[in-house]
């Protein structure tokens, strides 16, 4: 990169032009990609919080996957599954959202029912929950209800103690708390008519999922499919998604088209260091390795950016800093700028050195 | 040495082709200036990108110390430009990021391998090579910051980097005044002695022949008049 370096210090201008573009660019896809991920943080936490391999949902008259809000799980669907041989956990959850009122607040939030059949494993906090008319809640549920543990938080009528506040667990934009199946049955009874058993079924082992799933006319989601029945969740994430997309593509095409026209720019350059025997192969690696410097130092401005925005956002805007949504996304712009370069770099082949010599044009 | 045997190119120019070199022969060897001169168009420049193997004769053959320039690919055309052909272009053609230094070790880098570990050597060489054409003090100057000649000196010291056995100079005066012009050639005439090189200098001032210790004249695409001049007799005799 002898000749690159130089003409990036010499074109120093030009450079910082295209440079701060890309560094624009990147704080649009990293706030895009950190709103995103805290908008699904906000959809799917809860969900993800439960522990197994795939989530058992009832299928539709036609066989199709319904989403968290219309499955309905019957305890036979439930016990087929925990028999099936493989299974080596599996456990009805419900899913329900719904007012809850404190002494001192009020808020919607989704209760979450898990557990509570014989011989299976709960996780911790399930086991808090077991307690009867008991609940757990999520910091943001309890946040929103003004509420601690020994307070009193009643849900269509039922009266359930908060035995623990967790950690920040949400769903479908509404905080999550945990309470056992059979509260959840209660509260999900007053809402719904005919009884309910549970939504879906949180299974862990290696059974044969489609054979046993078939059966029972079931499906089983692993657990980023499972995320797809949330309602609104794939359209949110989708549209966001399709705004970032979108940049990378931008940002590819803008990126592309500053080194063709860079290159050509430089293409008497080019002659010049071709008739004087520069190899193809060094003069497209020189090219390329100066648009990965601008690149890498234009992202790397706009990530620190994003991630130092990041860190003083208020709480209320989900926003959500992690690799997903600030390296990844970050690595994803470096590639596509590196091969919108490389098309407009793809140029130096077809300089003709002759073009160098005074005379012979 | 260069040897040009019977070469013939010609460049496509509508539906036909016009001849720029027709069946010329010529022969530089180490150590001695060919001086070509011509009226424009006659085909001088077209011999030299022949010898630069910058492009590949209709016929002929065109031996650079006994490689077959004809035959060679892009890459192995290149390799051997780097190695073993110099030259000086008729503007400066320096480039506008690289100080006065860099516009030399850059032929060190023009390579696929092994440019590190020249990186010193290539330095100490292009130090010295800048002060053989008189320029050590404006090492670290860029082309806009120094003067036409000087620019031109640059010019050659770059052609002579990487100790090429050919050097070809096309018309390295035509954009200079005539005390810098005739600065230049010596430049080009002592360079030519001391590094050994077959150099072919273009060029239409008639004022340099005296100097020359060959000049051949080209007319039309073909050679017409070669005649050897005993320069080093005529140098004795003054003395
Ligand atoms: N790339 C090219 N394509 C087509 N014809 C060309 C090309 N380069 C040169 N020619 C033609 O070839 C002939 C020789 O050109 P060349 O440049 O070698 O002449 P020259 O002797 O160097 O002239 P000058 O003294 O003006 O530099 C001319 O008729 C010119 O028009
Ligand atoms: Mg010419």
């Amino acid at each position: 990169m002898f000749v690159a370096l130089r003409d990036l210090r010499f074109a120093r201008g030009r450079f910082a032009l295209i440079s701060s573009v890309i560094v624009l660019i990147t704080i649009l896809v990293g706030f895009l990609s950190g709103l995103a991920g805290g908008l699904a943080w906000q959809n799917v936490s809860g969900i993800l919080a439960l522990p197994f391999d795939k989530m058992v949902l009832a299928a539709s008259d036609n066989g199709a996957a319904t989403d968290f809000s219309s499955s309905s799980i019957t305890q036979k669907q439930a016990d087929t599954w925990a028999e099936a041989e493989g299974v080596t956990s599996a456990t009805p959850v419900g899913i329900t959202t719904s007012r809850a009122e404190s002494e001192s607040g009020e808020a919607a939030i989704t209760i979450v029912g898990y557990g509570a059949s014989p011989n299976q494993e709960l996780s911790p906090e399930a086991t808090v929950a077991d307690i009867p008319r008991s609940i757990v809640l999520s910091t943001g549920a309890a946040d929103a209800l003004d509420a601690q543990i020994g307070d009193t938080v009643t849900i269509a009528g039922f009266k359930l103690l908060v035995s623990a506040v967790g950690d920040d667990w949400w769903y479908s934009h509404t905080p999550v708390a945990y309470t056992s199946l059979a509260d959840w049955q209660d509260i999900a009874a007053t809402q719904r008519e005919g009884t309910i058993f549970a939504t879906g079924v949180a299974v862990t082992g290696s059974p044969q999922w489609d054979q046993v799933a078939s059966n029972t006319h079931t499906t089983a989601k692993g657990q980023l499919a499972s995320l797809t029945a949330i309602p609104a969740f794939a359209s949110e994430v989708g549209s966001l998604g399709m705004m970032i997309a979108m940049l990378f593509s931008i940002s590819a095409l803008v990126i592309g088209a500053f080194f063709t026209v860079w290159t050509i720019q430089r293409s008497g350059d080019i002659a010049i260091l071709k008739a004087l025997g520069a190899a193809t192969r060094t003069l497209m690696k020189d090219a390329l390795g100066q648009a990965g410097v601008v690149l890498a130092t234009g992202v790397a401005v706009g990530v620190a950016a994003v991630i130092g925005v990041g860190a003083i956002v208020p709480a209320a805007l989900p926003f959500l800093v992690s690799p997903l949504t600030t390296a990844l996304p970050a690595a994803l712009l470096v590639i596509l700028g590196l091969a919108g370069a490389a098309v407009g770099v793809r140029s130096v082949t077809s300089v003709n050195p002759l073009s160098a010599l005074g005379g012979a044009r | 040495m260069i040897e040009f045997s019977d070469v013939t190119l010609t460049y496509p120019d509508g539906s036909n082709r016009v001849t720029a070199v027709n069946q010329v022969s010529l022969t530089a060897v180490a150590g001695t200036v060919t001086c070509i001169t011509g009226p424009s168009g006659s085909g001088k420049s077209s011999l030299l990108a022949l010898g630069a193997t910058l492009i590949q004769p209709d016929s002929g053959r065109i031996l650079i110390n006994g490689t077959d320039a004809g035959g060679l690919s892009t890459k192995d055309a290149s390799a051997l430009r780097r190695e073993q052909v110099g030259i000086v272009f008729q503007q400066a053609n320096l480039l506008p990021s690289l100080t006065a230094l860099e516009q030399l070790t850059v032929m060190n880098e023009l390579g696929t391998q092994g440019a590190r570990a020249r990186r010193p050597a290539a330095g100490r060489r292009a130090t010295e090579i800048l002060a053989t054409v008189g320029l050590a003090d404006q090492a670290h100057k860029r082309p806009h910051q120094l003067s036409g000649g000087q620019r031109q000196r640059i010019n050659i010291a770059r052609a002579l980097m990487n100790r090429p056995s050919i050097l070809l100079v096309d018309e390295p005066t035509s954009s200079l005044d005539q005390e810098r012009g005739s600065q230049i050639i010596d430049i080009v005439l002592d360079l030519t002695a001391s590094e050994g090189t077959s150099t072919l200098l273009v060029t239409h001032d008639t004022s340099h022949f005296a100097r020359m210790e060959r000049v051949v004249e080209m007319m039309d695409g073909r050679l017409v008049d070669t005649h050897a001049r005993a320069a080093r007799s005529a140098k004795s005799d003054e003395t």
